[in-house]
């Protein structure tokens, strides 16, 4: 257990280096020039700002610079936003990404395993065509039209009322994160349901249920001691993908809301070729979604006892 | 000894009546028994029509529908589906003075007073010519439009013009004018400029015009057919409506289809077939090699995709004039081919086991037999539903990144970069959001399904329990 944990641990500081690495290639591969934005410079302004941020040495020591900075957890200094560094930004943004996607876990998780073993209990009934419909339209509409057409939704119903029952966009109290977090979850909500029913399905008719019932256990019971825990196992596993698709569709839906989220942040530097944010955020995004989905895996060998991690 | 002479026909053949097991049915090849498994399967089948019309739609569409998807018509920006298409006659565009008021009252410390407004001619696409009534007291005016009933939240819109001379009770809006239903809002304003807390509003219904000239030269008519004012012309045809720049729908969806399928098949099918040739070498030599292959496999999948997308999309730059798609293409052959290598080999490495191919090579079957005869047979339904699976993922991936502006750069129009342009109107103008994401989810839903069709079909292993 130990040594596996050791190796996943090894193989993801590997991942994350190569992300690294691969970001700044990227990064200096990009045609154009950093600094070409900057109206007027004259030469001697130029090399004081080359000087400034490093871009007159050569690029292997530029490359060595930005890994010991890395690892000393230092991302440099905003391209766009002057005085402003890239620690601050996901400081100060990460963890309104982090409440949103937390709620949009908790929302997809327990929505996934509810609706699943719901429609595995009325099994081709029904609620299990209702709610199976709506599985496939959630795995078939793409989040950001979700988003758009929620807030139009919203608008109408707030217009329909006559005042403000839910805001429309933007970011403060709990009910900023409600909707937004809800449209977050629904694609992998939709998918969990569709893992959980398929997993109930397999279970009914396992021996250990027939004995359940066989000894005199009530319904309700056999339902959540026997089938319930059995059947959640395979929703775990699929929990840290999961994380990776809400945290990227967070970039969608933050945009959408607009929510002033570390998403938000990366797809704005994306389009300004903001060059530090793109690599701290980047670098920042892969070792969290890499060592989230090891967390993952090491949690269901804990959880499940049958699971050898080797 | 008296001779027999026996004949033929003193013969009679015996027949031994044995009960063998006959096969009752003629024998189906996998092939049929996956078609008749999928001919059964009514969602499978509705879905295969939809995807058999959608890429209908994609090839044959452009040639049927050949409005020119850049192309801009201005006098239509952002209409509707079935909307009006009448326009009428007008004459030349003419300069208004406006209407000014003899009245010379110093302006008042408050205005309570509100002013009527009325048309001083019909509003039309040309010109919206507005006279109010003077307020008293007031030191000038603003013009507000909205293009919804201001009433509930005082919403009166878009600031049209600031007024200063209170003798002036006129306004002239020639802003951007489309044919529907526009509120107008005039506001006294007292001495120091404050508005007044009152005001009115004057619903407006345009009509849509053109100039005689205009129409000619824009070929909605003969350059022969005399026009006299007031008759009616028709603007041209856009059956979808058309987008915030005037550009056809119909047209437009149907080259973004070609986008979007094209990148939702063509790359599955690369990332596939390297997965396929990449699985099956590290399952057919094992060992070592297997072992190195299939590490680094594990660290490709490792890699959080959709960044790498952006930064693969970063790393190559578009240059001008360029789609952006075959960066695209690369990054996800790159990225997505650890998948399938894994259920090839996986597959692989299984039927090697199998009694059958110990019972083939018993019979003196070469290498090449094997694979031609057993191995991909086998393994040839597993990725095939692998590869119908992929396409909705893929058209997913694109759409998303064309959505964040990561995807095909415009003009050329993909449905993710079409909703990502929709959403900034979607208040005003659904349409323009609405039909690209419904063709997305039409064409992701109908794959799904098609894929759980096929799975059903042809992998009896992994057959759904329904």
């Amino acid at each position: 257990m130990y040594a596996y944990a050791l190796k996943r641990l090894i193989q993801g500081v590997v991942t994350v280096w190569f992300i690294a690495t691969a970001t700044f290639i990227a990064m200096h591969s990009v045609p154009g020039d950093p600094l070409l934005n900057e109206r007027g410079v004259n030469e001697e302004i130029r090399r004081n700002l080359e000087e400034r941020y490093g871009l007159d040495r050569p690029i292997f020591d530029q490359y060595l610079i930005y890994m010991s900075n890395m690892v000393k957890g230092d991302f440099g200094i905003s391209f766009t936003q002057q005085n402003r560094s890239v620690n601050d930004i996901i400081r100060e943004h990460f963890p309104v990404s982090a409440a949103l996607g937390v709620l949009a876990i908790v929302f997809a998780g327990l929505g996934g395993v509810l609706w699943g073993a719901l429609t595995a209990l009325y099994r081709n009934r029904l609620p299990d065509v209702i709610v199976m419909f709506l599985v496939i339209l959630g795995i078939s509409v793409p989040s950001f039209v979700i988003a758009a057409l929620s807030q139009l939704a919203l608008v109408g119903l707030n217009g329909f009322v006559g005042f403000s029952v839910l805001p429309v966009a933007g970011w403060g109290s709990i009910l900023h994160m409600l909707i937004p977090s809800l449209v977050l979850g629904l694609g992998t909500m939709a998918f969990l349901t569709r893992l959980m029913r398929s997993s109930m399905l397999e279970i009914v008719n396992a021996d250990f249920i027939r004995t359940a019932y066989s000894k005199g256990l009530p319904p309700t019971r056999v339902f959540i001691k026997h089938q319930l825990r059995n059947a959640i196992l395979p929703v775990i596993t699929v929990l840290g993908p999961a994380i990776a698709a809400i945290t990227t569709g967070g970039f969608v839906v933050e945009l959408v809301f607009a929510i002033p989220g570390l998403g938000r942040f990366f797809v704005q530097a994306v389009q300004q070729l903001d060059y530090t944010v793109i690599m701290g955020t980047t670098v920042f995004y892969g070792a969290f979604l890499v060592f989230m989905v090891i967390a993952v895996d090491l949690l269901y060998g804990l959880i499940d006892p049958r699971v050898r991690l080797k | 000894m008296t001779e027999l002479s026996l004949t033929a026909a003193d013969f009679e053949r015996i027949t031994v009546e044995r009960r063998v097991q006959t096969i009752a049915r003629p024998s189906l090849s996998y092939w049929r028994d996956a078609w008749v498994r999928l001919k059964a399967n009514r969602r499978a089948l509705a879905s295969l029509y939809i995807v058999i019309a959608l890429l209908f739609f994609t090839v044959v569409g452009p040639w049927v529908w050949t409005v020119d998807p850049t192309a801009q018509d201005l006098d239509q920006l952002s209409t509707p589906p079935g909307a009006d298409r009448r326009a009428q006659i007008v004459e030349p565009y003419v300069p208004w003075n406006g209407v000014f008021t003899a009245i010379n009252e110093p302006p008042a410390e408050t205005v309570r007073a509100t002013a009527e407004i009325r048309l001083a001619e019909p509003a039309s696409t040309q010109a919206v010519r507005l006279v109010w009534a003077p307020v008293l007291g007031a030191s000038g005016y603003r013009v507000y439009r909205n293009v919804y009933d201001p009433a509930p939240d005082d919403a009166v819109g878009l600031p049209l013009a600031e007024i200063y001379d209170p003798r002036q009770v006129s306004y002239e809006d020639l802003l951007d004018l489309t044919p529907t239903r526009y509120w107008y809002s005039v506001i006294a304003t007292d001495r120091n400029g404050r508005e007044a807390e009152e005001y009115t509003t004057l619903a407006v219904d345009t009509i849509r015009v053109i100039t005689a000239a205009e129409a000619q030269t824009r070929g909605l008519v003969d350059l022969e057919s005399p026009l006299s004012l007031g008759d009616e012309v028709r603007v041209s045809f856009h059956p979808l409506g058309t987008d915030y720049l005037g550009r056809d729908m119909l047209a437009r969806l149907m080259y973004g289809a070609r986008v979007s399928l094209f990148i939702g098949i063509i790359a599955p099918f690369f990332f596939v077939l390297t997965g396929i040739l990449y699985g099956s070498a590290a399952g057919f030599i094992g060992g070592r090699v297997d072992q190195v292959l299939m590490r680094f496999a594990d660290f490709v999948v490792a890699l959080p995709f959709l960044l790498f997308m952006i930064l693969f999309k970063i790393a190559f730059g578009i240059g001008p004039g360029e789609s952006g798609v075959v960066p695209m293409l690369v990054a996800l052959v790159v990225l997505s081919w650890p998948a399938t290598a894994r259920l090839v080999r996986g597959q692989i490495l299984q039927i090697r086991e199998e009694a059958y191919i110990g019972a083939s090579q018993l019979l003196g079957a070469k290498t090449h037999y094997l694979i031609l005869r057993h191995m991909i047979p086998n393994t040839v339904g597993v990725v095939l539903v692998t590869l119908t699976f992929a396409v909705p993922t893929v058209i997913f991936v694109e759409a998303f990144l064309s959505f964040i502006g990561m995807g095909v750069a415009p003009p050329t129009p993909s449905w993710g970069s079409m909703c990502n342009e929709g959403i900034q109107t979607m208040l005003n103008h659904p349409h323009e959001l609405i039909l690209p994401a419904a063709l997305i989810s039409l064409t992701v839903l109908a794959f799904n399904l098609l894929g759980d069709g096929l799975r059903d079909a042809l992998d009896s292993r992994m057959r759904s329990r329904e």
